[in-house]
């Protein structure tokens, strides 16, 4: 009954519409038609006449919320995703490639990073942003780091190889050019583990950034180098692929083969997130991590991004947190925060992006928390933004816990 | 209460109301009869196939003939009813390649354009064809939908001064010795009986035109022959797609609008059958196996609902065994041939010729009445065809895609009737087939809708994939607030037209279309308190 016939799997909608009632943007755009129309429903109209193609359907997050709220296990994201991908007729424009190639931009930006933040931040540059290209000017782009964390990695080779077991770690565009201390927390904590960290072959972007903003045969080329990567390490040197960012890990397992048709059955259930993959660890005895007696106490609020949502692991940030002596946990409702990647750094979505996480900022506030943690770095950004606390994966504040 | 008018037409079907369509572009008075809605018979009972033609090319030069001719008239003044998808005839291995020399030949000789192509030109043309095929030749098929078809035929009739009365039944016929003057009809409302005179009579009522022809005291010898076919939830094809062979069970797959449709079976029925047509567990069988034939992805495609319709095959006048059938069009003058004036029936035939079957008639009509007008129905647009669906869907460009390119797609220009002006008649009653309350109120004002079902006719609210869960609740609302019904009717309704798609759901009802109607009983019987008593 419920066979996953690919491309039909539309069919197994029985019209309940929960997935309309998780829809954030549903709840705060009358303009978007909401998951169940724009998806099974949908769907079922473009097989007709490819004319029924919306346009409203780049109003989606992407956040995948509706699949997780689905009792008959439709692939409803998917499904929208895949309808922009094969009918969308407006092309990509400038700030569509400004906003995807995170990769190129980054590499360009972390050498001359003290000035590309500098520029970036002047208000006059801003208002250009906004009204030339379409970045509202609410948003300051991440900071970029001065030299990247693959260069960092690469001095440590030698230690890491000492270690006995090693893994690969996806760090991601965000890890690399804006924030490698996360890198370094995260290497912190697998060396205290006794395991080793390595870098892929030549990692890519995983490609998401591409794929929302329609640049989608790029996407494609990124991520069968990057499968042949996962399979390289994986399968030829043993090695799991563990990632910190939870989209890209999701986009690794499950993006791929849905959106972008790249085969990973064999190595999708190597490549892990990092609080889950620690977790585990933890979880069968054979390590223990020893934790700074007498730190001060942090109040942590932790916040489930949606693409964790979808994974279903937030259970590993979460008693991960726990483990750590001196955080005093409170778990937010699990909500998108609005942003969803680039989509919020678009003008014509700011206010979208904002009303969605408008309940959550104020939960936030109200929280009385010193920090808010969360696995993904696009929350981070708008929480930061909209809120006036500062915001730490959990790797990084298990990094700071331990001796 | 007696009234008087030029010629009454029994019979709402497409035939029916191409006659009073015809009538009335020649100037001629006419009252439609029907005893229940439009379009609820054959007409509505069939695949919707815009025949070119080929399927009977090889046994039946002149129905070939017939069709290729209406085909390409219809498209010219039916476009918002038909879509022109062509069609391809291909044979699997079990057909070989030998009727196809044959089947171009016929096809070319009766007017039909038929080109072979490579098997692989063909799966290009139509993807879900299936792979094996050994060969395929390319037809001028197409899909047309019956209810557009005699909505769109009542509408142009009622502007030219017909009449429609729809649910009402003829009792009996008003005789003066050798002539019909008229008609007794119950009003199946009222139950209040009306006597109807004009100076013709015209039995156009299908396989219900042999009891019709008994009363008038003719005989006109039908044989019911029950037809089923199965209705998949989405569109699996875009092309028509036949086998090209001798006509046999299950070897058309048409796609009409949202869906696909895989039929029909074949087999004799008792007359006293005729009104409560059901399918059977061998027809699905059957109709599955030979459509996995023609497209392999039907076999893991959903099927909505499964239902049959009774083609009225008329047995031939010197034939008394009714062992000779006749697929043509068959008007019998009963003042010639059995010395009954004011008194034709036209039968046999099919949705495709219904135009000119009822050309015939009218021609008929006009010699008795002696009048000397020329038939127009072959030129002159009909109502929703006569502007492009391009140009209509710039000038609404403010609504939403969805709901914009649907109304459309099913009124034509008459959606300039439709009033989508603010957001509450752009809301969507049936999402499925996104029909808004501004359709469904245009419906229930101006095309003689009675009911749920009636509206199901008119707009294909219910017709998706949720069949009544979302859009029934909401449409008898609309009803009731429009004054059709009190709430208690309103009630009964809607377990009526629950129990009429649960009746097309029941023999297809497994995997996901039993989850959704187990869904939909939860709601309304579960949640609304609508008790199905009637449920088989």
């Amino acid at each position: 009954m419920m066979t996953e016939h690919s491309e039909f799997n539309f069919e197994q909608c029985i019209k309940c519409t929960v997935c309309t009632v998780y829809c954030p943007v549903a709840a705060v755009n009358p303009l978007f038609p909401g998951p169940k129309q724009a998806g099974p429903d949908g769907e079922r109209l473009r097989l007709k006449d490819k004319g029924f193609f919306d346009e409203s359907l780049k109003m989606c997050l992407n956040c995948k919320r509706c699949e997780v709220a689905c009792p008959s296990n439709v692939r409803i994201g998917d499904i929208i995703q895949a309808a922009r991908i094969k009918h969308s007729r407006k092309g990509p424009g400038l700030r569509e490639r400004l906003l995807a190639n995170t990769d190129f931009i980054g590499s360009m930006a972390t050498p001359f990073a003290p000035l590309v933040n500098m520029t970036v931040g002047l208000k006059p540059v801003k208002m250009v942003m906004d009204k030339v290209v379409g970045i509202d000017h609410h948003r300051t782009f991440p900071r970029y780091a001065f030299g990247t964390f693959e260069g960092w990695l690469k001095r440590k080779r030698k230690k890491q190889s000492k270690f006995a077991r090693q893994i690969s770690y996806f760090h991601g565009c965000y890890v690399n050019y804006n924030n490698p201390q996360l890198g370094k927390d995260f290497v912190k904590v697998m060396n205290a583990l006794g395991i080793g960290v390595q870098l892929l072959e030549k990692e890519k972007c995983c490609g998401v950034p591409l794929i929302s903003n329609g640049l989608i045969d790029k996407a494609r080329r990124q991520g069968e180098h990057n499968t042949a990567l996962l399979r390289q390490s994986i399968i030829e040197n043993n090695r799991p692929v563990v990632g910190t960012s939870t989209t890209c890990t999701f986009t690794l397992r499950d993006e791929y083969p849905h959106l972008l048709s790249i085969d990973n059955a064999d190595i999708r259930d190597k490549i892990d997130l990092a609080t889950r993959y620690i977790y585990r660890i933890l979880e069968s005895g054979e390590v223990q991590l020893h934790f700074k007696k007498n730190a001060p106490q942090r109040r942590v609020a932790y916040h489930t991004a949606c693409h964790m949502e979808k994974l279903g692991w937030a259970y590993y940030s979460i008693a991960l947190l726990k483990m750590i002596p001196s955080v005093e946990l409170t778990i937010l409702d699990s909500q998108c925060c609005g942003i969803a990647g680039t989509y919020g750094f678009k003008k014509e979505n700011y206010p979208t992006a904002q009303a969605i996480g408008d309940t959550l900022f104020r939960k936030i506030e109200a929280s009385g928390c010193d920090v808010v943690s969360t696995d993904c770095e696009t929350c981070k950004w708008q929480i930061e933004m909209s809120t006036s606390k500062p915001v730490v994966h959990p790797i990084s504040l298990l990094a700071e816990a331990l001796e | 209460m007696t009234r008087e008018v030029d010629v009454i037409i029994i019979g709402g079907g497409a035939t029916g109301a191409g006659v009073a369509r015809d009538c009335a572009l020649r100037g001629i008075k006419s009252l439609l009869i029907e005893r229940g809605d439009i379009a609820t018979g054959a007409t509505g009972r069939n695949h919707g196939l815009l025949h070119s033609g080929a399927r009977y090319a090889v046994t039946d030069r002149e129905s070939a003939e017939e069709c290729i001719k209406e085909n390409m008239i219809l498209r010219r003044i039916a476009s918002h009813c038909v879509e022109q998808t062509d069609g391809l005839f291909i044979s699997l291995p079990e057909d070989g390649l030998e009727f196809q020399a044959k089947f171009i030949d016929s096809c070319r000789a009766a007017g039909i354009r038929a080109d072979a192509i490579d098997p692989k030109e063909a799966l290009l043309l139509e993807p879900s064809a299936n792979p094996e095929m050994i060969g395929a030749v390319r037809v001028p098929d197409g899909a047309v939908d019956p209810f557009r078809l005699t909505t769109a035929n009542l509408i142009d009739a009622k502007l030219n001064g017909a009449e429609v009365l729809t649910y009402h039944k003829v009792e009996d016929f008003i005789r003066n010795q050798n002539r019909i003057e008229g008609v007794v009809v119950r009003d199946m409302h009222t139950n209040e009986l009306k006597e109807l005179r004009a100076q013709i009579v015209v039995n156009a009522g299908g396989i219900w035109g042999h009891d019709l022809a008994a009363k008038a005291g003719v005989t006109v010898k039908m044989l019911p022959a029950k037809g089923s076919l199965l209705i998949f939830g989405h569109r699996v094809n875009n092309v028509v797609i036949n086998r090209c062979r001798k006509p046999a069970d299950a070897d058309i797959l048409v796609p009409g609008d949202t869906i696909s449709l895989i039929g029909t079976t074949s087999s004799k029925v008792p007359f006293n059958e005729v009104d409560n047509m059901y399918v059977t567990a061998d027809e699905v069988d059957l109709l599955l196996r030979e459509g996995t034939k023609l497209a392999p992805s039907l076999a893991h495609t959903r099927i909505l609902r499964a239902y049959a319709g009774v083609r009225p095959l008329v047995a031939s006048d010197d034939d008394p065994s009714g062992r000779s059938v006749s697929r043509g069009i068959v008007l019998l003058d009963h003042a010639t041939r059995d010395g009954l004036e004011g008194f034709i029936t036209i039968t046999g035939g099919k949705l495709m010729t219904y135009r000119l079957m009822a050309e015939w008639t009218t021609d008929l009509i006009c010699k008795k009445l002696n009048i000397k007008k020329k038939c127009k129905t072959a030129e002159l647009k009909l109502p929703g065809s006569r502007q492009k669906e391009e140009r209509l869907s710039k000038r609404l460009h403010t609504i939403p895609t969805a709901q914009r390119e649907s109304v459309i797609n099913r009124h034509g220009d008459m959606v300039e009737r439709v009033n989508m002006g603010d957001a509450a008649h752009r809301s969507l009653v049936c999402e499925c087939e996104e029909v808004t309350v501004g359709e469904v109120k245009y419906a229930l004002n101006e095309l003689d809708v009675r009911n749920l079902v009636d509206l199901r006719r008119r707009t294909r609210v219910g017709m998706g994939t949720c069949q009544g869960e979302l859009c029934a609740c909401r449409a008898a609302g609309i009803m009731a607030e429009a004054g059709k019904y009190c709430s208690q009717r309103a009630k009964q309704d809607l377990a009526d037209f629950l129990n009429e798609r649960w009746k097309g759901m029941a023999p297809v009802a497994w995997g996901d279309t039993l989850r959704e109607s187990q869904f939909t009983t939860w709601l309304y019987d579960g949640i609304c308190g609508l008790k199905n008593e009637k449920k088989i």
